[in-house]
């Protein structure tokens, strides 16, 4: 797996398009029940929410790193799709008056939105916890010296990528140097007090495999990351979550370069977890796309799936939570990649 | 005519697909596969060694064995556990020196007969 120079999009490579995605997965998948009769037969006839709990925010598709399995298809040339004032004046407005324990920010890289420091502003006044999804690469960016010291001052949950805690596996999805520099923001974030038991600035790593496979069990990976971390770089974190590679958009294109899209999509098929149905984000949270629509999760956003139910409710600007609620959410053949193993959410494994 | 539900011959003696179909071995015996499975599960959950540590010994016992099926399986197995490429060749290096050094040991066996029957 090496990281690819620019986005999908940039390259003009086909796959770009969300209704190409969705067309080779519903292509690619192996004969038998889909997706919604393996739930149906699992007892979920419908995939209805629960309570609502989580914002999460995509501030937008600008990322200063390129890596080779990005569902967004992010990048440092994704300049236009980002979040405008207004929409993310109406977030702050929807952070206060929504009952929701956390807002989460993610991108692209959230940080680098100029919207991001208002939000988790705003969020932790109104009592909300709030989580960056952060690449650790941007924690080094000359614009950006003072973020540990700002996520640090506002208790923010810092969740952070790391597919691997050596370098070659690191690398080959995040591109050369990604690892040191990685190690570099995990530095930055200890030095201000993150990794080290306290609640109020807990540090997340997140595991997500380098290539064509499920990852092994969480906590099992957890132990080798913080002896690895330490006994070579003396670096601390306080959890680690493992999440499944989604086959869209970045990975879709590398699974279908190494003629692995058909079988990655029997192993996910294969390893369908009912166990596993229950704690998927999609039926807690609210994801919003940086043009202010809402969406079921952020990977129907990046498939341009939004939530179903009445068109007039499928914004940030005219939401309506009781139509929501009645509304199932909407699913297709990548839904296979969060209900897989141990089960996969913005939360780690669900089962 | 119609045609036969018979399984195809196969064309080679191994095909990846049947290592998803390994759990079929109970139709001949479900009482001893079920022994067997419930065993064999037990082997590689985590215990005093990690399950990555257990994918290791297992990658590196296949190629000893030189069971195709099980090459596939440990792979995916050790990866999905962190293991990473050098961890795992110097697993298979392991084995390796294992199996010679198992082939040469033997080498003391003709020494001492050479020496006994030899003028040398």
């Amino acid at each position: 797996m090496s990281a690819p120079a620019r986005s999908l999009r940039a390259r003009r490579d086909p796959l770009a398009e969300p209704a190409a995605q969705r067309a080779r997965l519903d292509a690619a998948m192996p004969p038998g029940p889909r997706f919604e009769e393996r739930l149906a037969a699992a007892g979920w006839p419908a995939l209805h929410r629960g309570a609502l709990g989580t914002l999460q925010l995509n501030l937008g598709k600008l990322c200063n790193m390129s890596c080779a399995h990005c569902h967004v298809d992010a990048g440092p040339d994704r300049l236009a799709e980002n979040m405008s004032a207004e929409t993310a004046a109406r977030c702050v407005e929807l952070i206060t008056a929504l009952d929701v324990h956390t807002v989460d920010l993610t991108g692209g890289a959230p940080e680098l939105s100029p919207h991001f420091r208002p939000l988790v502003a705003a969020a932790r006044a109104a009592g909300r916890h709030v989580i960056d999804r952060c690449n650790l690469s941007v924690l080094l960016l000359a614009s950006q010296s003072d973020l540990a010291a700002f996520l640090a001052e506002n208790e923010v949950e810092v969740v952070a990528s790391l597919p691997h805690p050596k370098a070659q596996s690191t690398d080959a999805q995040r591109g050369d140097g990604a690892f040191a520099r990685s190690l570099e923001g995990l530095r930055r974030l200890n030095a201000v007090g993150y990794g080290q038991g306290d609640p109020r600035r807990r540090l997340t790593l997140m595991h997500n495999p380098a290539g064509a496979f499920l990852p092994g069990g969480q906590a099992g990976l957890e132990r080798l990351y913080r002896d690895t971390l330490r006994r070579s770089h003396g670096l601390t974190f306080d959890r680690l979550i493992a999440l499944n590679n989604m086959p869209i958009s970045r990975f879709l294109a590398w699974l279908e370069a190494q003629g692995q899209t058909e079988a990655y999509m029997e192993l996910l098929t294969r390893s369908f977890n009912p166990a596993a149905v229950a704690g998927l984000m999609c039926r807690d949270t609210l994801s919003v796309g940086w043009d202010g629509q809402i969406y079921d999760c952020d990977f129907n956003q990046m498939l341009e799936m939004p939530i179903g139910g009445p068109s007039a409710g499928r914004s940030i600007f005219d939401l309506d939570l009781e139509a929501l609620a009645a509304t199932p959410v909407r699913t297709g053949a990548h839904c296979l990649g969060c209900t897989a193993g141990a089960g996969s959410s913005c939360g780690g494994a669900t089962a | 005519m119609s045609e036969s539900s018979a399984p195809k011959a196969p064309s080679t003696y191994y095909a990846p697909a049947d290592l998803q179909k390994f759990g079929q071995i109970a139709q001949g015996n479900p009482a001893l596969a079920e022994a067997f499975f419930g065993y064999y599960n037990q082997v590689f959950a985590e215990g005093a060694l990690t399950a990555r540590e257990k994918a290791l010994i297992a990658l590196a016992v296949a190629h000893t064995v030189q069971c195709p099926y099980c090459i596939d399986a440990y792979t995916s197995a050790c990866l999905e556990n962190g293991a990473d490429l050098p961890e795992m060749t110097e697993a298979l290096h392991v084995a390796t020196a294992i199996r010679g050094g198992a082939s040469l040991v033997h080498g003391v066996q003709m020494l001492e007969q050479v020496k006994r029957k030899g003028m040398a």
